[in-house]
């Protein structure tokens, strides 16, 4: 039978980003996928090695808005760590409550974009108006809806007030409240069900050959998160990753609904037990040396790979996104498949291109 | 086959949008209905009081998109609104706490201009311009 060469993207309605995939079709089944990327490459690694080490932590929170305080984040534990810096009890804490808002945000976006992917308005809307509160709370304690630019080197820029506290903890009960309303749209729906169960099914050993990272990891069975080493002050909060057995895209959406709870019961955690005291150390000398540092985020593992000379500036930034290590598992999901289930399985590995390629 | 779990989410779902129809909406009527900036946003770059700085040009050594210009000579403090990320890194290291941030977000512009100012020599005592 002859094949057709279908272009998906870079530019399609389910698509926030652009990745283009060439889709070979037998009839509505796709035999191979080739991607290809690059329409977002903006050099953030190489303008790292131009500015100070205190500048780039805003250059990395620029590689992509949805995960940028992790980014942050993952930078600075870095650079923390070259120069033996210890930072205060009270600034894990806040980096550790800004990061769990930023995986809320990330997760609500996710599953309303999914709700948009199989034509599910109303529920895509439900989602987004929980969503909104949060992007609130980020405004009001760090100034700014999503680069909040909160994490420096040597701890936080900016601290949260104790009343703020108490109005995150509300809020963050709302969002709970509300979201078990749509929890159910997700779970048990017939049209939600039928778009999902069974759709990219990826087995717990094909996921382990392909070196899948996060949600997509845990959808397939693999006990694979970050937070368990314990970095910043996760090591002091209880929490277990959320596992799902099937790989199929229902068990990613799962996952990742259940992980909107679970961030928002880290937060409670942080709330409760956020210590008193300094929120920044200073920072003396210029940074040596070369480390890897790793943080979780919404997506999945982040590598960043620092080499400092002793210098201002860096010798070398090299930062491995989640999305980079999810493609080859979309890759293997997507021959056999429907060409309507493409938007959904593209999406079930919450692409973010503009990590991907920096 | 649907099984009971099944349609009874689908009445959850309607349970929900009967509420939706007997509340207010979610979003606001912009730009009849504004939202009040939150304290402390980080809006934009406000401006500088430019009688106050020193010109030490620090604010442009640590600004990290180099959207800063400062001219000791010329006595000139320039920032580029359209290279600014809006960090308010400036605002933190100035000495002399001259600049300021803005709560409120940047207006539309119809023209690239940078903001550029100029500090005016300072008058003598007996009140005329010292370079004059």
């Amino acid at each position: 039978m002859s094949k057709t060469v279908i272009p998906f993207g870079p530019q399609h309605p389910v698509l926030p980003e652009p990745l283009h995939l060439k889709l070979v079709m037998q009839d509505e089944i796709i035999v191979d996928a080739i991607p290809a990327i690059g329409y977002v490459h903006r050099g953030l690694e190489k303008l790292t090695e131009t500015k100070e080490f205190t500048q780039n932590t805003f250059v990395v929170e620029r590689v992509c808005g949805i995960c940028s305080c992790m980014h942050a984040l993952a930078y600075c534990q870095g650079i923390e760590s070259l120069m033996n810096i210890e930072i205060p009890d009270r600034a894990k804490y806040l980096r550790v409550l800004w990061a769990e808002l930023h995986r809320i945000h990330s997760h609500l976006l996710w599953l309303g974009l999914l709700a948009d992917a199989f034509g599910f308005e109303s529920l895509f809307m439900q989602v987004w108006r929980n969503r909104e509160k949060v992007m609130d709370i980020m405004e009001e304690t760090a100034g700014s809806r999503v680069i909040i630019s909160v994490n420096t080197v040597g701890g936080t820029r900016r601290d949260i007030s104790k009343e703020m506290l108490t109005k995150i903890s509300v809020i963050v009960d709302e969002i709970k409240e509300d979201l078990k309303q749509v929890e159910a749209a997700f779970f048990n729906d017939y049209t939600v069900k039928h778009r999902l169960v069974g759709v990219g099914v990826l087995t717990k050993e094909d996921a382990y050959a392909l070196g899948t990272a996060g949600p997509m990891a845990r959808a397939s069975g693999i006990k694979q998160d970050l937070r368990m080493t314990g970095y910043s002050a996760y090591g002091e909060l209880d929490f277990e990753p959320i596992i799902e057995q099937d790989g199929d895209s229902y068990a990613r959406t799962v996952v990742r609904l259940k992980e909107v709870y679970q961030s928002i019961n880290l937060i409670k955690q942080c709330i409760a037990k956020m210590p008193e005291g300094e929120i920044v150390v200073p920072v003396k000398g210029n940074p040596n040396g070369e480390v890897v540092s790793r943080v979780e985020q919404p997506r999945g593992e982040v590598l960043y790979y620092l080499r400092a000379n002793g210098s201002k500036t860096l010798d070398r930034l090299r930062i491995r996104t989640p999305t980079f290590a999810n493609i080859p598992a979309l890759l293997h999901m997507l021959p056999g498949s429907q060409l309507a289930d493409v938007p959904v399985l593209i999406l079930t590995i919450d692409p973010c291109i503009s990590c991907t390629e920096r | 086959m649907v099984n009971r779990s099944e349609v009874k989410s689908m009445f959850d779902m309607i349970g929900n949008i009967f509420k939706n129809l007997g509340s207010k909406p979610a979003t606001r009527m912009y730009p009849f209905e504004k939202r009040e900036a939150f304290k402390d946003a980080r809006g934009q770059l406000g401006g500088i009081d430019i009688d106050a700085c020193i010109f030490c040009g620090i604010c442009a050594r640590k600004c990290p998109s180099d959207a800063i210009v400062v001219n000791k000579a010329e006595k000139s403090w320039e920032v580029d609104r359209f290279k600014c990320v809006v960090c308010s890194v400036c605002t933190e290291v100035c000495p002399k706490k001259c600049l300021f941030m803005s709560e409120n977000y940047t207006d539309a512009a119809y023209t690239k201009e940078k903001a550029k100012h100029v500090q005016q020599p300072k008058s003598t005592d007996n009140g005329e311009q010292a370079s004059a």
